[in-house]
């Protein structure tokens, strides 16, 4: 314990990522402020499982998340745009192959 | 972070089967009480057992609403939600124990009724619950004390041999123990922070001590429904093991405080109440007496 040197006015920013109980994967749901990861969770819990959405909460810290930026969208993604031979649709998939 | 344009089939996902994709409900609710047996158990004797839950209804009741005065005061919006996700956790065991009484009397007044039309000596919380909070730290306090006593409380009860009681317990557990450990991490929070926040829980802690023998203090209806009710003073062991774990993380001494005496033996559960009480039913109460039997 010490005294006020150091404290922050404001929480710092957590992206929250829920898996729904069938979900195979965890969905960005939003951001929420928060002092430490653990209040995170908490917070996480509270603001996006009140109606009974998910089984599982993964909390980042917004400023641990390196985003691509809008300026590079096409060197980005517009080259693959015309690469439709990238898609496994020229064989048939065996039915027994799930989540394609 | 810029949002992801297919933000809609992200909730979709999380949505489940419903075809109502409006909004990101989640699937698979339950009825803690779906197929349990609702009559009163032979050998256990209906007013008291009736009683018995009022006294943990009212306790849930009480402390819901005290919960609920905080909503657009808490000091940042994810604690506000918090706070109103534990009053509608108290709130739901409220209903369901005070609809348990109207049923085991043999009156058959709903919960509603129970809660709204009855008079403050006829309420049987503990004073512990009736309290305002002065500010978050005694909230934090105070709920710390009451989730850790109440979830000791109700995890005996999974075993009681009132079926329907035994079932609320079990429901009432996982939403008790997400409340401790909330308000165990505000208090180690707030203990373990700034000299501002340790002078405010050491306060908060030391303006609800007074109240916490009561809990552990058996009213003789409570007495005479062995195996039904719960014994409370023989949940005195785990209540101080758990504060003193967590004082001891917040860095915080437990409070010396001479017990709130009751009057001629009476306290909370017998009706009697501090002045507290009376501003709570006023507010709570208000509405539905003004308008008896309206619906919307």
């Amino acid at each position: 314990m010490n005294g006020t040197a150091g404290v922050r006015s404001d929480w710092p920013l957590f992206e929250v990522f829920l898996r729904s109980k069938r979900g195979l994967n965890h969905v960005h749901v939003g951001s929420l402020h928060a002092a430490d990861p653990q209040m995170a969770l908490h917070h996480a819990r509270d603001l996006y499982t009140r109606r009974n959405e998910g089984v599982s909460i993964w909390v980042v810290p917004a400023t641990e998340i390196t985003a691509s930026s809008p300026d590079e969208k096409d060197p980005f993604f517009a080259p693959s745009g015309d690469k439709v031979y990238r898609h496994p649709t020229f064989y048939e998939i065996p039915d027994d192959v799930p989540h394609m | 972070m810029s949002e992801d344009d297919d933000e809609y089939g992200a909730y979709q996902a999380l949505a489940g089967d419903d075809d109502d994709h409006r909004w990101a409900f989640g699937t698979g609710f339950t009825d803690p009480l779906q197929g349990v047996d609702t009559t009163v158990p032979p050998g256990v004797d209906g007013p008291s057992l009736a009683t018995y839950c009022l006294m943990l209804g009212d306790d849930a009741l009480i402390y819901s609403h005290r919960l609920q005065q905080w909503a657009t005061r808490a000091p940042e919006l994810e604690e506000e939600t918090a706070l109103a996700n534990v009053a509608l956790d108290l709130l739901g065991q409220a209903r369901m124990l005070l609809a348990r009484a109207g049923r085991a009397d043999g009156s058959g007044r709903d919960e509603d009724e129970l809660a709204f039309l009855r008079g403050e000596a006829e309420f049987r919380n503990v004073r512990l619950v009736e309290r305002p909070d002065a500010d978050f730290a005694e909230l934090a306090g105070r709920l710390l004390v009451f989730s850790t006593w109440r979830l000791a409380l109700l995890g005996a009860l999974a075993a009681s041999r009132d079926p329907v009681l035994a079932a609320i317990a079990a429901k009432s557990v996982k939403e008790l123990t997400y409340h401790r450990d909330y308000a165990a991490q505000w208090v180690v929070r707030l203990g373990d922070g700034t000299d501002v926040s340790h002078a405010r829980i050491t306060a908060g802690l030391a303006a609800v001590w007074p109240l916490v023998d009561e809990l552990f203090t058996p009213h003789p209806i409570e007495l005479g429904l062995a195996g039904t009710a719960a014994d409370v003073r023989a949940l005195r062991g785990e209540f101080d093991t758990v504060l003193d774990a967590v004082l001891a993380a917040a860095t915080l001494d437990r409070p010396q405080a001479v017990p709130l005496a009751g009057l001629g033996g009476r306290t909370g559960r017998d009706g009697l109440h501090t002045e507290n009480l009376g501003y709570v039913l006023a507010e709570m109460q208000s509405v539905a007496r003004a308008h008896p039997g309206a619906t919307w």
